[in-house]
């Protein structure tokens, strides 16, 4: 059996949750990665336990479209296609899945046998066991629940692949980005996230940046806080956001809604500061503090 | 223009589901049902590009059970103008799910499919891909805003590095995001008014598709449970355990 990933890259080197599918390829033979554009060829290259890197480099807005009529052209020599459960790996799988007509996947975090999968349902609330009958299997995987695969190590052949021709029905106009120098948040060791509790986004930044500095921490946000304008939609971590499974998980002035226990609570250490003793958040947390966030952040600063 | 949007009823997003005793599935017997909140919004769109007259009927689709009626009166309750339900008995899976609403959208022949990015009780996040995919049209996923204007739409995206902006050809697929609107709710009016809007039952079996689903459920388990920790009462004691006990910093 082989295994195709779609792998994709940041700043010149392959993101973690792609390094985790590749790791999760692995349980079913060979293994090798496509990627997009003319980014982190180099970083793919070294990748460990990668055979081949197939670059196209005239796909370098990803569009799902002629990407997953290239996946689907070249389905016949895979078993498996995978890609990290990223937005990018969440557009174009499910879209090469309908080309083939088989059903995909989504966020696996457990692999039984190469037919047999875990992955979590209801916001995480039930795990469900399920079997593909399919002949090629397209699945998306959870980063934080497979060990990435090292990004030194392995010498793949690197062989350039066209893209299909473009049906002209779809183009992409723009990427709007938001620089920051922090750690990303899916592979960071400790994750700080705020909430509506923290009443506006100039306390959002005032508050959660000095302990995230102190700690080295990437910001995350629930989904409240992103919608009134606190925080920018990548930092939403639950259900329809980021999954995170730090090392440390700090989560001030959030309830702790179901829909956001769903993208944290896998979590190692989970600390939670709320006003309200009965904030369902205390619930998964190891560490609680019950006071007013406006008086615990900065103590916390200074004590760290 | 027609617009058509796939809805469909799961556990309400309120409830915190339970897990079968015998691993089967998830309990669902005398559980509250609603529409999946993210087909609230893409119904929401589509009734806003109605009122900006950029489209002129919008039709609410299901696949389920007779009960799945339930969301069509609701979705017409919001405005939809008409409903199709396709009723089967069936667990169907979102690969059969796309098969059968694209002979709708063949039948239907709307601009647009408006649908939810992802049903909270499989969380597949895949229908309006496979859908788009199958009907050989452009698609926009996890759309935080729509703009229609010369046949064409702009639809931009959460994705994980921040908003991306795609133009799509129509007709083609949106499949809608948390905060792409904020969707209305019945009125009790309009509830009453619902009910003499037309609702289509056709049989599932009747539409050439093949029902089988090619993933099997094995089986439903809880998952590990998190339990309480200790309440602190100083940030000192909190950065002092978090380095002595947890050893995370
Ligand atoms: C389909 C769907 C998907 C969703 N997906 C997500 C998702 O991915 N992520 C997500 O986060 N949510 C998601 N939600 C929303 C979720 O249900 C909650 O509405 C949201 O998480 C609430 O955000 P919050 O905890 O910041 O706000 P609230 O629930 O309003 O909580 C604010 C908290 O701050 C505390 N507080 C207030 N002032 C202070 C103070 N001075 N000091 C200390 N504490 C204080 C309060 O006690 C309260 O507990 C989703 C909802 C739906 C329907
Ligand atoms: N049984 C169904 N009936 C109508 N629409 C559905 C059904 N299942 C899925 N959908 C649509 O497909 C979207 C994505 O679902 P899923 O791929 O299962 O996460 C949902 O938000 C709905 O718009």
């Amino acid at each position: 059996m082989t295994a195709l990933v779609l792998i994709e890259s940041e700043h010149g080197k392959i993101r973690q949750a792609s390094r985790s599918a590749l790791a999760a390829a692995a349980q079913f033979g060979d293994v090798d990665a496509i990627i997009l554009g003319n980014e982190g060829i180099d970083a793919a290259a070294k990748l460990a336990g990668v055979r081949k890197i197939l670059h196209v480099p005239a796909l370098k807005s990803a569009l799902a479209e002629p990407t997953a009529a290239l996946l689907a052209s070249l389905s016949s020599s895979y078993s498996h296609i995978l890609s990290a459960a990223s937005s990018m790996g969440k557009n174009i799988l499910p879209r090469l899945a309908g080309l083939l007509d088989v059903q995909p996947i989504s966020d696996v975090v457990k692999i039984n046998d190469e037919a047999t999968f875990v992955r979590p349902i209801y916001a995480g609330n039930a795990l469900a066991t399920v079997q593909s009958s399919d002949t090629v299997k397209v699945l998306t995987v959870r980063g934080s629940s497979f060990d990435p695969v090292a990004e030194e190590g392995g010498s793949a052949s690197v062989e350039v692949l066209e893209a299909p021709a473009e049906d002209g029905k779809s183009s992409f106009l723009r990427l709007e980005q938001t620089e920051s120098d922090r750690p990303e948040l899916e592979v960071a060791r400790v994750v700080i996230s705020g909430g509506k509790g923290l009443k506006d986004e100039s306390n959002f930044h005032s508050l959660l940046e000095p302990v995230a500095d102190k700690l080295g921490a990437a910001i995350g946000a629930s989904r409240a806080a992103v919608d009134s304008g606190f925080a920018p939609n990548e930092m939403q971590v639950g259900q329809t956001g980021k999954i995170v499974a730090p090392e440390l998980y700090i989560a001030v002035g959030l309830s702790g809604a179901i829909q956001h226990l769903a993208g944290m609570k896998d979590s190692r250490v989970i600390v939670a500061v709320n006003l309200d003793p009965d904030a369902p958040i205390f619930k998964v947390a190891d560490y609680g503090i019950v006071g007013d966030l406006f008086e615990v952040l900065p103590a916390l600063e200074k004590a760290l | 223009m027609k617009v058509l949007v796939p809805v469909k009823r799961v556990v309400d997003y309120n409830i915190k589901p339970r897990v079968a005793a015998d691993g089967s599935g998830v309990e669902t017997q005398g559980v509250k049902m609603s529409m999946n909140p993210f087909d609230e919004i893409a119904l929401e769109e589509a009734l806003r590009l109605r009122e900006k007259n950029q489209a002129d009927e919008v039709i609410a689709v299901t696949i389920g059970p007779q009960v799945a009626q339930d969301v069509l009166r609701t979705a017409m309750a919001m405005g939809a103008d008409r409903a199709i339900l396709i009723r089967t008995d069936a667990e169907i899976e979102p690969r059969v799910v796309a098969n059968l609403l694209k002979v709708i959208v063949e039948r239907e022949n709307p601009g647009i499919v408006s649908m939810g990015k992802q049903a909270i009780d499989d969380d597949m996040n895949a229908t309006g891909q496979m859908l788009a995919a199958k009907l050989g049209w452009p698609q926009g996923t996890f759309a935080s805003q729509v703009t229609v204007a010369d046949s064409k739409v702009e639809v931009a995206r959460e994705v994980d590095g921040g908003t991306e902006v795609l133009s799509l050809s129509l007709p083609a697929v949106i499949t809608a995001d948390l905060r792409l609107n904020e969707p209305r709710y019945a009125t009790l009016p309009n509830i009453m008014k619902a009910r003499k809007k037309p609702l289509e039952t056709i049989e599932a079996d009747s539409l050439g598709v093949d029902l089988t689903s090619h993933l099997k459920l094995v089986s439903v388990a809880e998952p590990p449970e998190r339990t309480a920790g200790v309440i602190v009462e100083t940030v000192e004691e909190l950065v002092e355990k978090l380095k002595t006990e947890a050893k995370v910093i």
